[in-house]
């Protein structure tokens, strides 16, 4: 390795770290993606064409026909997705990175049977690696719709601890033996794709963000252990980086859904028995109100809120819900968005759909700064949301969402929940809101409600 | 003792690997919860970094190893996937915060 090329090494590494710092602000966030891809950029330019080793030119020429083909091909494929289906694609390139380090391992494989230290890291990234791409690609699946619910096998726990536990000792007697068998590399290759699936088929819901954050710490230690197997110092630097920055960042979401990541992996809730909290006798009456009610109740208010929420995301409803803003404000209504910090279909999601469909920023209010607010506002319009916004998370200790930090609409004069039915949400439990006296449910999907809502205003 | 031989000789990697683990997890704490998308898709991009390792495997691979330089192609392929939809959907994603501060 060149000189100049350790220094672009120290370059790039450096840019990461800067990279990474400024995403976390805002202001400076989209600076911070482009420092740190330009340090990527120079890095595999650097790769390519400093190392002095003698290489054929026909090799550079596939070198550059990969990078060619795979620069046009995820350039397309984020040019073009919908910003709804941000939590599939993280998850999709996260699988490829996975891949790649598993086939990085699997080659290297031959080449170091004897060095103990050496094919431990190789071991570890083909089963890390493995486990990532697997676990992806199953993640991919569940969030897009193609494999659908949780699957859970009897004592799927125990199963599941088995197989890791297999992995490590099949990895270490692999090392120990100094076997050069391929048939056991690609049993033990097997054996880590397995578990990935196993790992992520139980999960389902809500969580499957923090898997896929979690998922995502691990490709970063997958790519640091194919940097230890290199003595390549970038690749270490980044990996690790993204291994325990992806770690901090799966530990702050499952703390913004009051969830442990234990209980995330091994499934506390989130499916199989709802948990009732009361009966429905106690609950009260549900009052069910038409669009043409509350196009009249929003449209001689004076301050609206919006609590939108997973179900606006899903039904694509982000620039309806503008629209019924812009309408509103023309008609002298205040409008704002309450935005719960989990609201979407990952956290902080909300926050770029509704950006997406040009919502003015200073409509945003975060949760601590709009509470208070709910008091003085005539009508809350919940859309597709529930968990985010039920009572239970304050009043009962024996709701698993209890402790949860929520939306405080019930302060308001009166709320009016658009829902698909009745089903409850994703924790699987009944939102006494909903039967709340103030409280009127507007049932359909929410962009066929919101564009309903939208022309019943207009005719007024 | 093999482990003590092991931690002397590769020291510097090991402290390497120690301040990068605590860099990142300052480098991450208290971000508001607005960017946690942005942010797992540009964490998610810099994972990418693997790529360095599957060119390395092509040019170090032996121009006759055909099964080598195909494995090796096919993960330069999925890394700078990986890096470049990466970003440049945090780019996107990051342009429309933007677009309404203005």
């Amino acid at each position: 390795m060149t000189i100049t090329l350790s220094i672009i090494y120290l370059i790039a590494s450096i840019t990461f770290i800067f990279g990474l710092k400024m995403l976390g602000h805002p202001e400076t966030a989209k600076k911070g993606n482009l420092i740190a891809g330009s340090g990527m950029g120079l890095a595999i330019v650097g790769t390519i064409f400093l190392n002095n080793s003698h290489v054929p030119t026909f090799v550079y020429g596939l070198i550059l026909a990969a990078i060619a083909i795979g620069s046009i091909i995820g350039w397309l494929i984020a040019v073009k997705v919908e910003m709804t289906k941000m939590p599939e694609l993280v998850s999709l390139f996260n699988g490829f990175g996975g891949a790649s380090a598993t086939i990085i391992g699997l080659v290297e494989f031959s080449k170091n049977i004897g060095d103990v230290m050496q094919t431990t890291t190789t071991m570890a990234a083909i089963i890390i690696g493995s486990i990532t791409f697997s676990g992806s690609i199953i993640a991919w699946a569940k969030l897009n719709g193609t494999m659908n619910g949780l699957i859970r096998l009897p004592k799927y726990n125990l199963i599941n601890n088995l197989v890791i536990l297999g992995l490590i000792v099949f990895g270490a007697y692999m090392v120990w033996t100094g076997s050069d068998s391929q048939i056991l590399l690609y049993a033990l290759l097997l054996g880590a794709l397995i578990y990935g699936v196993l790992f992520v088929i139980p999960i389902g819901g809500a969580d499957m963000p923090v898997v896929i954050s979690l998922l995502n710490s691990l490709t970063g230690i997958a790519a640091a252990i194919t940097g230890i197997l290199y003595t390549n110092m970038v690749m270490l630097v980044g990996g690790i980086l993204v291994g325990s920055a992806g770690l901090i960042l799966t530990v702050a979401m499952c703390k913004a859904m009051n969830r442990s990541l234990t209980s995330v992996i091994f499934g506390a809730f989130g499916g199989g028995d709802a948990v009732a909290s009361g009966t429905k006798s106690e609950l009260g009456e549900i009052k069910s109100s038409t669009a043409s009610d509350v196009a009249i109740l929003m449209n001689y208010s004076q301050r609206v809120i919006f609590v939108p929420g997973y179900g606006l995301a899903v039904a694509q409803a982000q620039h309806a819900i503008h629209e019924l803003e812009q309408l509103l404000e023309s008609k002298g209504v205040e409008v704002k968005y309450a935005i719960h910090p989990v609201a979407g279909r990952m956290p902080g999601h909300m926050n770029v759909l509704l950006a997406e469909s040009n919502v003015d920023y200073d409509k945003l209010a975060e949760m601590d700064d709009v509470n208070p607010e709910f008091k003085n506002t005539d009508v809350v319009f919940v859309v597709g949301a529930n968990d985010v916004v039920n009572p239970a998370a304050h009043n009962d200790p024996s709701s698993p969402i209890y402790g949860m930090p929520i939306l405080e609409v019930a302060d308001a004069k009166q709320i009016i929940v658009n829902k698909r039915t009745m089903n409850p949400g994703y924790a699987g439990i009944e939102n006494e809101l909903f039967y709340n006296q103030k409280t009127a449910m507007l049932f359909g999907d929410a962009k066929k409600t919101i564009q309903a809502l939208i022309s019943e205003i207009k005719n007024m | 003792m093999k482990i003590l031989e092991f931690i002397n000789d590769n020291l510097d990697l090991i402290y390497i690997l120690i301040l990068s683990i605590f860099i990142g997890v300052e480098v991450i704490k208290n971000i508001p919860a607005v960017l946690h998308t942005p942010l797992m898709s540009g964490a998610n991009a810099l994972s990418g970094v693997v790529i360095v390792g599957a060119i390395l495997v092509m040019l170090q691979a032996d121009p006759t190893d055909y099964v080598a330089l195909t494995l090796g192609f096919f993960a330069v392929v999925l890394g700078i996937l990986n890096v470049v939809g990466g970003f440049v959907v945090t780019d996107r994603m990051l342009q429309m915060f933007k677009k309404k501060k203005s």
